[in-house]
């Protein structure tokens, strides 16, 4: 019951025509401050709801989400997301982007320039200083995700929930996303929970990775922790025995005991 | 420089001029007369060539006013009208010097005498018919969008009110202006009186018949608008705990501007067209009732004057609409989307 952010046995039913579907059937799972956490599983298994649920963008049918002694239900800022198709404001700038998530969590408490110093600085982190004034339609695919992070960390979220975040990326941008994603990990040391279905990106990201069981009603298989050193290269990690031994067993989970005949 | 212009022009719905500005910049020269001859040549020739066909067609028809009018008869009375419209604005102005002229007598004879200004009671030309009419169509427009945007948005937001009000909303909208007017026309005489009427009952009566015809689309666009934000944009702002206000304000709105603007257009289009039949019935003094009162004269200049006012109305409808159309795009966040 100490643990930074509980689930207890979270369920979720959605009504359908023929009664009640159970998406998710009993989630348990505690993490801890400044822990990453991965959760990994075939598309359709419900880990975006489990997500949602944390995210307060669903309530669960049964159990809880528990977060530093104070059950969560309702969206709020201290669990910014990272939505997968980044949902930038298509008609504010990626400065006014950031600087909207900022004026409404800190608008009271902070003055003006101070809220303009931490949005830069939010905008600096992720490296999109440069583009501040342009809208998202005029920067690249992976620059908007930049823009989406920094506006998630700029509401200093005490969870960072990521949905898929990289997913709508090509491989080389979502690398040098994760790179930075890392570089800002330990800078800061959020706790985050990220969806992901790259096995390559959840054990290099993550700290633990929750892998998922099929649906319907659908729970968790395993939990595996990942004790490589960080910083974690990369092209060092290429080679290593133990990171391909994590990502073995992940994929052993994905490919043989939760085989899926149709993707 | 040359940017800002073709910018401008872009916005302004002044695409067919771009080419002579890329012309005049030095921009290749066949290329821009290409562009040229195919934005306004083409259409040229189809109004040449429409003309043409007027007047051939005009020649074989004989009505008890005399013959169908061509273009040429059409331009003399455009001609005429105005020429009309001056001469009434030079009697008028006669006529407030003469009173002023009359006072400052009076004063002199006796610093205490009692002056007035008497308004002048010309006939409204063709030209002051033209304001009413646009005067008209702006009050109804502008009443039926205060109240057609703020309802779709609050039923786009909530399926339950959009169930609720939607059979209403598909059984007025169908219903003709023609329909509605005599209701209009009695609880207007009924309702506004007034010793001193700030409006006359005509107008008040063609504005509100203008404004039942043209809430329909702007409520019904702005409503699918609203109800097909992405889901995400909403999510956000919940993350962000804003208010119901701060929502619509900030996320609601914005994105759907576009999808309310394509109602307003429709609206105002559909308003335009059902101020005319309004003002020949409820007889405000603008170009329907023109139209109406040169049927009832019946001189054998009366249809061509009635086709100078068709033309009018089809020339200022069109104007409106580009007016709107370059709103659309100032508002728009989505400077580069195609918008026709």
């Amino acid at each position: 019951m100490d643990s930074y952010l509980q689930l207890d046995h979270v369920s979720i039913d959605f009504p359908t025509a023929n009664g009640p579907f159970r998406a998710l059937d009993k989630i348990n799972l505690k993490i801890d401050k400044g822990e990453f956490v991965s959760v990994i599983g075939h598309s359709g298994c419900g880990k975006s709801t489990v997500m949602n649920i944390v995210g307060g963008l669903y309530q669960a049918t049964e159990g809880g989400v528990v977060l530093q002694g104070k059950e969560v239900n309702e969206p709020g800022p201290d669990r910014a997301i990272v939505f997968q198709n980044h949902a930038l404001f298509p008609w504010l700038s990626c400065y006014q982007n950031v600087e909207i998530a900022v004026k409404s969590v800190f608008g009271k408490t902070r003055s003006r320039s101070e809220i303009r110093d931490w949005t830069l600085h939010n905008l600096e982190l992720v490296k999109m200083t440069h583009a501040k004034d342009k809208l998202p339609a005029e920067i690249s695919g992976g620059m908007k995700q930049r823009v989406g992070i920094a506006r998630a960390l700029a509401m200093e979220p005490k969870v960072l929930l990521m949905d898929e975040p990289f997913g709508a990326l090509d491989a080389l941008t979502r690398a040098h996303l994760q790179d930075s994603l890392m570089e800002i990990q330990a800078d800061l040391n959020n706790t985050v929970i990220m969806v992901t279905h790259d096995v390559d990106e959840a054990v290099l990201l993550s700290d633990k990775i929750v892998m998922m069981t099929n649906g319907p009603a659908a729970t968790i298989g395993e939990i595996l922790a990942v004790d490589l050193p960080r910083p974690r290269a990369r092209l060092a990690l290429a080679d290593d025995a133990d990171y391909n031994h994590y990502r073995a067993a992940v994929i052993h989970f994905l490919h043989q005991k939760y085989k899926r005949d149709a993707a | 420089m040359k940017d800002k212009i073709i910018y401008f022009m872009e916005t302004a719905g002044l695409t067919w001029l771009i080419p002579l500005v890329r012309l005049a910049s030095g921009e290749s020269p066949t290329r821009q007369l290409q562009q040229l001859s195919m934005l306004i040549g083409l259409p040229l020739v189809a109004m040449i060539a429409f003309l043409f066909f007027w007047h051939v067609g005009a020649a074989q028809v004989e009505t008890s006013l005399g013959q169908l009018p061509g273009p040429v008869q059409v331009w003399e009375q455009s001609g005429n009208l105005l020429d009309e419209h001056q001469a009434e604005r030079a009697r008028a102005d006669a006529f407030y010097e003469r009173q002023i002229e009359r006072n400052a007598e009076k004063l002199a004879e006796n610093p205490d005498a009692d002056v007035k200004i008497r308004d002048f009671t010309g006939r409204p030309t063709f030209v002051d018919q033209i304001w009413t009419s646009l005067f008209t169509v702006f009050v109804g427009f502008l009443l039926a969008t205060v109240i057609a945007v703020p309802i779709g948005i609050v039923s786009g937001l909530s399926n339950h009110l959009y169930a609720a009000l939607n059979p209403l909303i598909q059984i007025f909208k169908p219903v003709s202006p023609l329909a509605w007017l005599p209701i209009v026309t009695m609880v207007v005489s009924a309702v506004y009186v007034s010793s001193d009427p700030m409006f006359e009952k005509s107008f008040i009566t063609s504005a509100i018949t203008v404004m039942l015809c043209s809430l329909w689309p702007t409520l019904i666009n702005t409503a699918v608008g609203v109800s097909s934000i992405d889901r995400d944009l909403i999510n956000v702002g919940k993350v962000l705990r804003l208010s119901y206000l701060t929502t619509v304000w900030k996320i609601v709105i914005p994105s759907s501007i576009p999808m309310i603007f394509t109602g307003l257009r429709i609206s105002l289009g559909i308003g335009w067209m059902v101020l005319i039949a309004a003002e020949m019935l409820a007889q405000n003094p603008g170009l329907g009732k023109f139209v109406w009162d040169q049927f009832q004269n019946g001189s054998s200049d009366s249809l061509s004057r009635i086709m100078v006012a068709v033309l009018t109305i089809g020339l200022l409808g069109f104007i409106l609409d580009r007016v709107m159309l370059t709103l659309q795009k100032l508002f728009s966040y989505d400077k580069n989307a195609v918008i026709r």
